[in-house]
């Protein structure tokens, strides 16, 4: 199927291109972007979208979904979830391994994978195990995962306690090729909290996560990768002090990159002041000073990508006094509205809002995905920029309702979503 | 869609109805300066009243107030008991930890259960913070809420019986400086104390420990920092001293208790820094030679005491105040 899209506002933060044109879609490929009078004559459409006044950009990449199928189908499905993420403007969404849907070699991610390829409204990427089951002592078959086509290998909040251990499985990694997803926490410094360690925790009388439980680890692991010439990626910053490590780490030529998630740049710890458990989550809210930390990470290009981090979860995860609920946040449908709200506040521009959603998380997972250019998969949103809504549970497609954001108002929203070229999301009665 | 997803309101908030009238009592954060009075002057009336009246103020008669200790503190179960006896209301005790919870039901469950047997009030102590609000927050309309404890978070009439009892020997708080001494960081009942004395505007309060046992950012919440008695102590008009649990020597807070006493145990030596009338409190249960010495416990400035017998007629004044009535007829 060919399909024209003629006179949208093209935003490709990749090429910093910005201007009103058309871009031919042809066997899922992009196979050029023409102004008027110079679409190729050998293209003929089969669909022709008149798209003035809207934009039109890369498919969003997520580089951290909590699918939770198989394993926890209670909380969520791939069906469920890669529907939301489609309406989304989702196109790409990292699946982590967590305890109970642990992928320890191939067989995991390949029923993943036919079960997405049967639903076909997104590509998941699978970052397996690092360890077996998580456990931080053995080895996970990494060669098997990386043949079955794992983006990467992670341990999750899962701790490896033994750093020995952890340099062992650092350079199995890198004898195959494969980045090593980082959560950065030093378990024992965080001693089970589930908070903020500041006036917040102290108030509440919440065991408490101190910040260097986060740039301790971050360090460590430094200091790891210069030993073993890993690639790492810094998964969830939330403190100041890792944005600082990770700066001076990447001036200093480490392989390194680094990850947020939208909540973490819209809520602070004084969030939680009413023991709201919406706002429980790993890593914790942290102080204002953290927040301007993690947005100045982005503008100068410390972090690499915003992600949802999204963790779907059953009423009952949640419904308990504070400390014993779930930490995590349904948060796929609120990744590109929270990012394109930095824009609006002022704080990123519009071109490193859409990149930190786009190419630069694509870079880090080796996706040719993520940017507008003849050859590169047609994973294209149409947005619609001015509408004006609220987000509401009763609208939310996610099987998980948990989100602290309900009732917040955006500007803009999805209209199209297009995988390989083929709708996977129309928005209804819309213009 | 179900109420726990929209956010909550502020346990504050919560726990004042409309004319800020008390509907349940969570935290002292919050509550107005007002309020706190009107509970010192409610306990007062029943003090005041000659032991026989005071055993037949049936402000409670027909009420049900139930116990949920899901921690075990007898102590405090049995001064919430005799308050509510005292008021004319059943009281049920229940030790949760070795019923419901035991065998796996939720919280919310257990409520609901008891809800459905008539409840009107609960008492709850739990060892992690916010359960009181939540409990509020979920409980039927007509269920009123008495925080007696959540973890690290609040112990709001632990902290009005010790403003009771400084009020009482010490009248206003303007000009008192207060210091509050030891295991600040695990304590419910110093947070509760640190916003009473600042709600009710004392001149100074004062925390002093180690380092180990000052929760992050304390100065926030109003107080000024000391680390030696010495300094913290002088020309103070209230001491009080706070338990310290035996544990804290094993997650590495502190080298023994020896070197506690030594350098925050307060001896009669010490209390010669302190204003000549000084009083001296403890929420208790104390531990003598670890946190006070015996002859400061028992001796003269020691209220320790008075601290218990005063903790039964605060707690019959804020359970009155919560179920609507006052002394002399239902409002």
């Amino acid at each position: 199927m060919n399909l024209l899209i003629s006179h949208a506002r093209v935003i490709d933060p990749a090429s910093g291109r910005d201007e009103i044109t058309n871009v031919c879609v042809q066997d899922g490929k992009i196979l050029a972007l023409a102004n008027d009078g110079h679409v190729p004559k050998s293209f003929a459409p089969s669909e022709t979208v008149n798209a003035r006044g809207l934009w039109l950009f890369p498919g969003v990449i997520d580089l951290a979904a909590w699918l939770r199928e198989p394993g926890l189908d209670h909380k969520a499905t791939l069906a469920s979830e890669t529907r939301a993420a489609a309406a989304s403007g989702v196109t790409t969404l990292c699946y982590q391994p967590e305890p109970a849907t642990s992928i320890n070699n191939s067989a995991p991610v390949n029923l993943i994978r036919d079960i997405n390829t049967a639903l076909g409204k997104v590509h998941i990427a699978v970052v397996g195990n690092l360890t077996l089951k998580l456990e931080g002592k053995k080895l996970s078959n990494m060669g098997g995962l990386r043949r079955a086509g794992c983006v990467g290998v992670t341990n999750g909040w899962q701790p490896v306690a033994d750093l020995k251990v952890m340099r062992r499985a650092l350079e199995y990694a890198t004898t195959h090729d494969l980045t090593v997803f980082v959560y950065p926490l030093e378990h024992e410094l965080a001693g089970g909290g589930c908070v903020h360690e500041g006036e917040v925790s102290t108030r509440l009388g919440l065991p408490a996560i101190p910040a260097a439980a986060e740039t301790v680890a971050v360090a460590q692991t430094l200091a790891l990768m210069e030993m073993t010439g890993t690639r790492v990626h810094f998964c969830r910053l939330s403190a100041a002090g890792s944005v600082r490590l990770i700066r001076q780490a990447k001036q200093d030529g480490f392989k390194v990159t680094a990850d947020v998630a939208a909540h973490q740049l819209h809520l602070t710890e004084m969030d939680v002041v009413d023991f709201n458990p919406l706002c429980h989550v790993q890593p914790p809210l942290r102080s204002q000073a953290d927040r301007e930390a993690l947005l100045q990470g982005l503008k100068d290009g410390t972090i690499d990508a915003i992600c949802s981090d999204h963790q779907p979860h059953e009423l009952d995860a949640k419904l308990a006094p504070f400390q014993q609920t779930e930490a995590g946040i349904s948060s796929l449908e609120t990744l590109l509205p929270l990012t394109l709200r930095l824009v609006e506040s002022g704080d990123l521009s519009l071109q490193q809002a859409l990149g930190k959603l786009t190419y630069q998380p694509a870079s880090v997972i080796h996706s040719s995905a993520g940017r507008l250019t003849a050859g590169a998969p047609a994973d294209l949103v149409l947005f619609n920029p001015d509408s004006l809504w609220d987000f509401s549970l009763e609208k939310m497609r996610s099987m998980g309702k948990n989100t602290p954001f309900a009732g917040w108002s955006f500007k803009g929203h999805v209209v199209r979503t297009l995988l390989a070229g083929k709708t996977v999301f129309q928005r209804e009665a819309e213009r | 869609m179900h109420p726990h997803l929209q956010p909550g309101p502020l346990p504050a908030r919560m726990q004042l109805a409309p004319g800020n009238r008390l509907k349940h009592f969570l935290t002292i954060e919050g509550l107005p300066h007002l309020l706190l009075h009107e509970i010192l002057e409610r306990a007062e009336q029943f003090v005041t009243l000659p032991a026989k009246q005071q055993k037949k103020a049936p402000l409670l008669r027909g009420k049900t107030v139930m116990n949920l200790f899901f921690e075990n503190s007898t102590r405090t179960r049995v001064t919430f008991e005799i308050a509510a006896q005292r008021l004319g209301a059943d009281v049920i005790n229940l030790d949760i930890r070795t019923s419901s919870a035991a065998k796996g039901e939720s919280l919310l469950d257990t409520v609901r259960n008891l809800e459905a047997m008539n409840a009107d009030m609960f008492v709850v102590r739990h060892e992690h913070a916010g359960t009181a609000q939540f409990i509020a927050r979920y409980a039927a309309p007509h269920i009123s809420v008495l925080n007696a404890g959540d973890g690290r978070h609040a112990h709001p009439t632990q902290a009005m019986l010790d403003m009771f009892t400084i009020r009482q020997k010490k009248g206003a708080f303007e000009p008192l400086k207060v210091a509050i001494v030891g295991d600040v960081l695990h304590s419910r009942v110093a947070r509760s104390q640190i916003h009473a004395l600042n709600t009710l505007l004392t001149g100074e309060v004062r925390i002093i420990a180690p380092r180990t046992l000052i929760p992050a950012d304390i100065e926030k919440m109003g107080v000024r920092v000391f680390h030696r008695m010495e300094e913290g102590l002088r020309d103070v008009d209230v001491v009080i001293m706070l338990r310290l649990q035996r544990e804290r020597m094993e997650g590495a807070l502190l080298p023994s208790e020896s070197e506690f006493f030594k350098l925050y145990g307060l001896t009669e030596k010490r209390l010669e820094l302190t204003k000549p009338d000084s009083i001296v409190m403890h929420p208790g249960p104390i531990n003598r030679g670890v946190e006070i010495d015996s002859a400061v416990a028992d001796g003269p400035r020691s209220v320790i005491l008075e601290q218990v017998t005063n903790g039964i007629a605060v707690r019959m004044a804020v359970m009155s105040m919560i179920m609507g009535s006052t002394v002399g007829g239902t409002a």
